[in-house]
């Protein structure tokens, strides 16, 4: 068969190739086929198993576990609208739902002519310009009604993506305020020729001394993190740049990424001069698969510059290079241990610590993994020296945090502080009036009521990642918590049993409470899922997946009272809503085809 | 002299390397538990195994034991939690216990009926999960799965086969088999395989024989999980 009656097979023929077979890449693979054929055919998984003497198990295990990857058609244009609570407030469920008339489909389902599908998908980090959607994995921000028509037209019309108008993809940065990272500006190879200038052992020294910490929110000291690598046993070490940024309202490493490439990528450099590592990984999110072509271009200058590759900057021995992993939306691939195994072309699972990935990470050997934000401020410090910007920030937080303002604010976008402003501050900046709450660091982090707003950004009050979504007092904060617990649970691994199965049973109160159907009963469930999944959940994901709904009981009682319709407890189930799916099957709406409840139902 | 923690204040002796539960169970104290199994490798899913160290709430199967550790397991605190745990695992799949050949043979519901569980508590997922009788011995009941991963590990440490695999994510996760039909007949398995024999419920059947031991004396009706030295072994002898 030639290759051109055979696509699928040319498809696996050309990655598997790409990837020089090695099954480590399976989960890349997955995806350059799935761009090729609009799925995974199962001829497809035929081919991979050949290729890489793999068992089919292993192939579909990975490939069911990313919410991106399709072993059953899903359409030619495959359509996600964001559904973070920040696409919520700009309207984005009416834009899906007019969609799905225009195009005649159901949410969720392929159309019978196999062209086009339409669903939601966990936040894509365009919350400072939504609502947003995804097309066949590209990022269209700033949808209204005028662009949905277009959308559905072109469509239609089976245009190919490559054709529609490049403005619809165009993202804006929208740094509001710079700082000592975003307005740096060094140029490539000076933080790198100023370490070499210095030697491996004092560019540790000048980390160690910046007192520089993880910016994804934990805060690890950076200079412990690559000593521990660089004292760790002898042989290959790795540099991993975790850019999965899946965190609801973050999207400063969007910016960073596209922006500041550079900085990002000498960050890594410098790590792997500092640890004696030859190769670095970058895991981008899937959702920013348009960023893949510009950070490949900017790799190939690096490596023309002999910023990368062998002898770098002419330093006999120092050999390092890049490559760019893409995820395939699974944030809990955000957490280091399940983006390594992701990294490995497995299941996004979190592994049992310890072992820590700084002894025991990719391939089982001493890994860096460090966020974008991170790797890029080593930089400066590397150029400006370590006491420089210990003194920037507070005591315990040195330097600067980038914030990713949005919501209900005039000026949504990137806001560059040093560690210790206040969230009063921040909302005066970003021109936020009547605000009654603040999500710092996305639904894994806290709520704040305005009582606290003099509260500050800082590993030692409020730490974060970075998210920052404000709302005004026109907004439910019950509506908010539940959106953040499907959120949760549509992002479960699956492994520990707590978490598989305790998010579910969170998401299924939370909306029981919005059918009107709780009691305090229901309270009491809440507070009890809360102390297992804490107590007992494999990693952070579980541990506060009930956070944002108990912050929102205790600071926003009034959302959850409106709701508490019954004193004692109520069946979730209803007879009413059994019934959709014999209405939906006989198209029927009419009062006939719905239970009266009349007065019998309540008592 | 071998170094040694304690359980609920019983000393146990351990050999450098193993982790808390399996000191303990080869000490003979038991510690709840679904998804280990004492040949293989430790796995850490199910966490019906959490025990409480220093206030700390950690798996016992994938923490090493240390000379000198205060574990505290069974705890009123501890055993609500698994309570817990167990009713998650019955309103997550379908488990109709007095229909399930494996009544009195599954550790799902001897570990539930030990740890006092009388209702299941949550609403029921109700999930729908087809059964595969394509294979000529052996039926799969997807039904009872509890996604503890032992089939897998089996399969593909033991057996060499990788028969099996966890596909989907979260709340969807479920067993699948190595066959592009997905169907168990068009795989390598075969009865013999240790696959088959470690599903701790009532996922695997044999076809050509059914309740080959009466209800009321199989292994925990006899008596409960929790007083067995070993009731993988129990379970492993009766299933000859």
């Amino acid at each position: 068969m030639s290759a051109i009656a055979d696509p699928v097979g040319a498809a696996v023929a050309a990655t598997t190739a790409r990837y020089r077979r090695d099954p480590n890449y399976i989960l890349q693979m997955l995806r350059e086929i799935q761009e090729a054929c609009e799925w995974i055919p199962p001829e497809a998984i035929d081919g991979l198993q050949d290729t890489l003497h793999l068992p089919r198990t292993k192939i579909e295990g990975v490939a069911g576990f990313y919410a991106f990857l399709y072993m059953r058609p899903r359409g030619r244009y495959r359509v996600l609208f964001s559904d973070n609570i920040t696409d919520r407030m700009l309207g984005n469920m009416e834009l899906l739902r007019h969609m799905c008339e225009q195009l005649w489909i159901e949410r969720g389902k392929t159309s019978e002519d196999g062209l086009v599908s339409v669903d939601t998908t966990s936040c894509t980090g365009m919350c400072d310009q939504g609502p947003a959607l995804l097309v066949n994995n590209y990022a269209i921000p700033r949808l209204d009604r005028q662009r949905v028509d277009e959308i559905c037209e072109l469509i239609r019309n089976k245009v190919a993506l490559a054709d529609w108008p490049r403005e619809y993809f165009r993202v804006e940065d929208q740094v509001r305020r710079e700082d000592l990272l975003l307005g740096s500006g060094l140029a490539p190879g000076e933080a790198l020729s100023a370490a070499c200038a210095r030697g491996a052992q004092k560019l540790l020294d000048e980390i160690k001394a910046s007192k520089l910490r993880g910016r994804g929110g934990a805060g690890f000291s950076t200079g412990m993190k690559w000593e521990a690598c660089r004292n760790a046993e002898d042989g290959a070490r790795y540099v991993v740049c975790n850019a999965d940024e899946g965190e609801p309202g973050t999207f400063k490493d969007r910016v960073l990424l596209a922006s500041h490439a550079d900085l990002v990528f000498e960050g890594m450099t410098l790590c792997a001069l500092a640890i004696g590592a030859r190769k670095g990984m970058l895991y981008l999110r899937g959702e920013y698969r348009y960023l893949l072509d510009h950070l490949h271009a900017a790799l190939e200058r690096r490596r023309r510059a002999n910023l990368l590759g062998a002898d770098i900057l002419g330093q006999e021995g120092f050999d390092f290079d890049i490559e760019i992993h893409l995820g395939a939306g699974a944030y809990i691939c955000g957490e280091e241990s399940a983006l390594i195994e992701s990294l490995e072309g497995k299941r996004g699972t979190p592994r049992n610590r310890p072992p820590f990935p700084v002894t025991h990470g990719y391939l089982d050997r001493p890994t860096v993994v460090n966020n974008v934000e991170t790797l890029a401020a080593s930089c400066l410090i590397a150029v400006h020296g370590g006491a420089w910007y210990a003194g920037v920030g507070t005591s315990a937080s040195a330097g600067t945090k980038i914030l990713s303002v949005s919501g209900d604010c005039a000026r949504p976008g990137l806001y560059e502080y040093p560690f210790g402003v206040s969230v009063r501050e921040v909302l005066a900046a970003c021109g936020a009036g009547d605000t009654q709450a603040v999500q710092v660091s996305g639904p894994s982090g806290v709520c704040l009521a305005a009582a606290e707003f003099d509260r500050r950004i800082a590993f030692e009050d409020l730490p974060t990642a970075g998210a920052f979504m404000v709302f005004d007092h026109s907004r439910d904060m019950f509506e908010v918590a539940r959106n953040f617990v499907h959120f949760f649970a549509h992002e479960s691994c699956g492994f520990c049993t707590p978490c598989r199965v305790g998010t579910s049973l969170l998401r299924n109160l939370m909306d029981k409470l919005n059918n009107g159907h709780g009691s305090p009963y229901d309270f009491a469930e809440i507070e009890k899922l809360n102390r297992i999944l804490q107590a007992m959940s494999h990693c952070g994901l579980g541990h506060s997946a009930c956070n944002p709904v108990l912050d929102t009981i205790a600071k926003f009682r009034p959302a959850y009272e409106r709701r508490m319709q019954h004193k004692e407890f109520r069946p979730a189930f209803d007879l009413d809503w059994a019934l959709e799916p014999a209405r939906q099957m006989t198209g029927r709406d009419d009062a006939a085809a719905h239970f009266s409840s009349g007065g019998a139902e309540e008592t | 002299m071998s170094a040694s923690f304690t359980v609920d204040g019983k000393s146990v002796a351990f050999a450098e390397g193993q982790t808390i539960i399996q000191a303990a169970l080869a000490a003979g104290v038991y510690i709840p538990h679904l998804c280990y199994y004492p040949e293989f490798k430790p796995h850490g899913s199910c966490k019906l195994c959490t025990v409480e160290v220093g206030g700390r709430q950690i798996a016992s199967c994938t923490t090493l034991a240390q000379a000198g550790m205060m574990v505290e397991s069974d705890t009123p605190a501890l055993n609500d939690e698994r309570r817990a745990l167990t009713q998650m695992l019955f309103v997550e799949g379908n488990h109709f216990c007095p229909s399930c050949e494996r009544s009195g043979d599954c550790k799902l519901q001897a570990t539930a009926y030990d740890l006092g569980m009388m209702t299941a508590h949550f609403d029921h997922f109700f999930p729908s999960r087809p059964v595969d009788a394509s294979h000529p011995d052996v039926l799969l009941d997807f039904n009872r799965c509890i996604l503890c991963s032992l089939c897998v590990r089996a399969s593909r440490d033991i057996d060499g086969k990788n028969a099996f695999a966890l596909s989907g994510r979260g709340i969807k996760t479920h067993l699948i088999v190595n066959a592009k039909s997905g169907r168990l007949a068009d795989t390598d398995v075969t009865l013999q395989d240790k696959a088959v024999q470690v599903c701790p419920v009532g996922v695997f059947l044999r076809k050509d024989k059914g309740f080959n031991v009466p209800i009321g004396r199989r292994v925990f009706d006899l008596k409960p999980v929790s007083a067995y030295v070993d009731a993988t072994a129990a379970l492993a002898k009766e299933q000859q």
